[in-house]
């Protein structure tokens, strides 16, 4: 298997440890005066989003990890797993379990792009875009004249998430949404 | 980075001058005390035996000298005064936000200095280039902790507690006898080196010794050295004979350090990383 020196190490460098598929953050050398030379590395686990740190001996080399980042297309759910398809015309399809969608699952509908994580070839994270249109299924009725200030309320997106929002939107309208916050920024 | 578009320096024009007053203020210093400034070569025939340092060398099998100090010391034995060099120096491999491959180093020589009398005057340059400020000294061990364990574990255990010092000036004094380098020891070998760093805001600034003036004792440090390089898979470094010869002759009773010039600048201005204040860090 390939494998990366630490004279090789980068950030965005896709490596295995400890099993777990990791992308290099950080690499500092690090060398006291006339002592060993290390590599002081921070790692986002690709799989918990956890950043973990170790310290390596300069020339110590670890296990490159097969992972690719894809757009894809998002197609149904079978109740369990959610289908995701490639979008440079293959037509080839992936399925990502509920652990692997985690939160996405609030913000995407059916034919939305999104950017899929691969390591040998099974999704591990699934990332939204940032901004997402989604029509609101139930409200309290909204008010009319109030269209700046005032409070917020509940409501109730067609994917079923709930997010706050002003007091005049009312059930049919679509919201720009920012995926990041999980928060209204709009009608859209 | 190949990029030719890229072709502007990665220093400002202010950070230049920075650095220009600051290296006419180093030989100031060095002017009122009488001491002299040499040039060796950077490009030798022999090299450091030292363990952990990696030399670049050139297609004819040259080394780019990884510190004066070999040139310097053969200086001090034919009879030359008090010296200091302010040029460059290079030691492969290392990168970083504090290693370059090349990058400028100063250092110098005083004549019946030991290295107690050293350090008060790094301390005194060091006041003038960053403002004055209390400097502390503190024991490798006290610092670090029992020296037991292998010597990568105790370089880790020591990177560790610089970067703990945090902010201000300290002195690490009284290294272990396994890491003399080319100190002298001092009297009964457990009571370890004549050796010190300077550490500045957790940036180790300089490194010094009362140095070792016998050649017999030095040939079975550069032995020793040799042992740890092969069993690290490092090339094998011949002793140099030269210098050898003139410890032979004999090296006067001085005290000597080097200093990392690039540091000092990135000090001074408050940067961050080495490349702020070099004028071409594209490498």
């Amino acid at each position: 298997m390939a494998s990366y020196a630490t004279n090789e190490f980068r950030a965005g460098l896709k490596v295995l440890l400890e099993g777990d598929p990791c992308a290099i953050l950080e690499n500092e050398f690090v060398k006291p005066g006339k002592g060993q030379a290390f590599n002081r590395v921070k790692f986002r686990n690709l799989k918990t989003g956890r950043v973990w740190e170790r310290t390596f001996k300069s020339g110590e080399s670890i296990a490159a990890a097969d992972v690719v980042e894809l757009a894809m297309e998002y197609l149904y759910t079978d109740g369990q797993f959610h289908h995701f398809m490639k979008t440079d015309g293959s037509y080839e399809q992936v399925a990502a379990s509920p652990t692997v969608i985690g939160d996405a699952l609030n913000w995407i509908t059916e034919q939305d792009v999104c950017q899929v994580t691969l390591w040998n070839d099974d999704p591990i994270s699934v990332t939204v875009p940032n901004f997402v249109t989604l029509e609101v299924t139930e409200t309290d009725p909204g008010l009319k004249g109030d269209t700046a200030q005032g409070g917020s309320k509940p409501a109730t997106l067609s994917t079923g998430a709930i997010i706050r929002v002003p007091l005049f939107i009312n059930v049919g309208d679509k919201l720009k949404i920012d995926t990041r916050k999980g928060e209204y920024v709009g009608r859209a | 980075m190949n990029d030719a578009s890229d072709w502007r320096p990665t220093c400002s024009l202010a950070v230049l001058r920075a650095r220009a007053d600051i290296l006419a203020d180093i030989r100031a210093f060095f002017a009122e005390r009488g001491v002299i400034e040499v040039q060796t070569p950077t490009l030798g025939l022999n090299s450091t035996t030292e363990p952990q340092i990696d030399p670049l060398r050139t297609t004819d099998g040259a080394f780019l000298q990884t510190s004066p100090e070999h040139y310097m010391k053969r200086l001090l034995a034919a009879g030359a005064p008090s010296i200091y060099q302010l040029g460059p120096a290079y030691r492969a491999g290392e990168a970083g936000r504090l290693h370059r491959e090349e990058f400028s180093m100063l250092e110098w020589y005083r004549l019946g200095f030991d290295d107690a009398a050293l350090m008060d005057e790094v301390a005194a340059l060091v006041d003038r280039i960053l403002g004055a400020a209390d400097c502390r000294r503190i024991r490798y061990e006290s610092l670090v902790g029992a020296v037991i364990g292998d010597p990568a574990e105790l370089d880790l255990r020591f990177a560790s507690a610089v970067e703990r010092l945090g902010k201000g000036r300290w002195f690490v004094t009284d290294y272990p006898a396994e890491q003399a380098a080319l100190a002298r020891l001092r009297d009964g070998d457990a009571a370890g080196a004549a050796r010190f760093e300077l550490i500045v805001d957790g940036v180790e600034l300089a490194n010094g010794y009362h140095e070792l003036t016998d050649p017999v004792e030095l040939r079975q440090r550069m032995v020793r050295d040799n042992a740890a390089r092969a069993a690290a898979g490092r090339e094998f470094m011949a002793a140099d004979e030269r210098l050898l010869a003139a410890m032979t002759h004999g090296l006067p009773n001085c005290a000597g350090v080097a200093l990392g010039v690039d540091r000092l600048v990135m000090l001074a201005i408050g940067a961050s990383s080495l490349a702020e204040v070099m004028s071409f860090a594209e490498r």
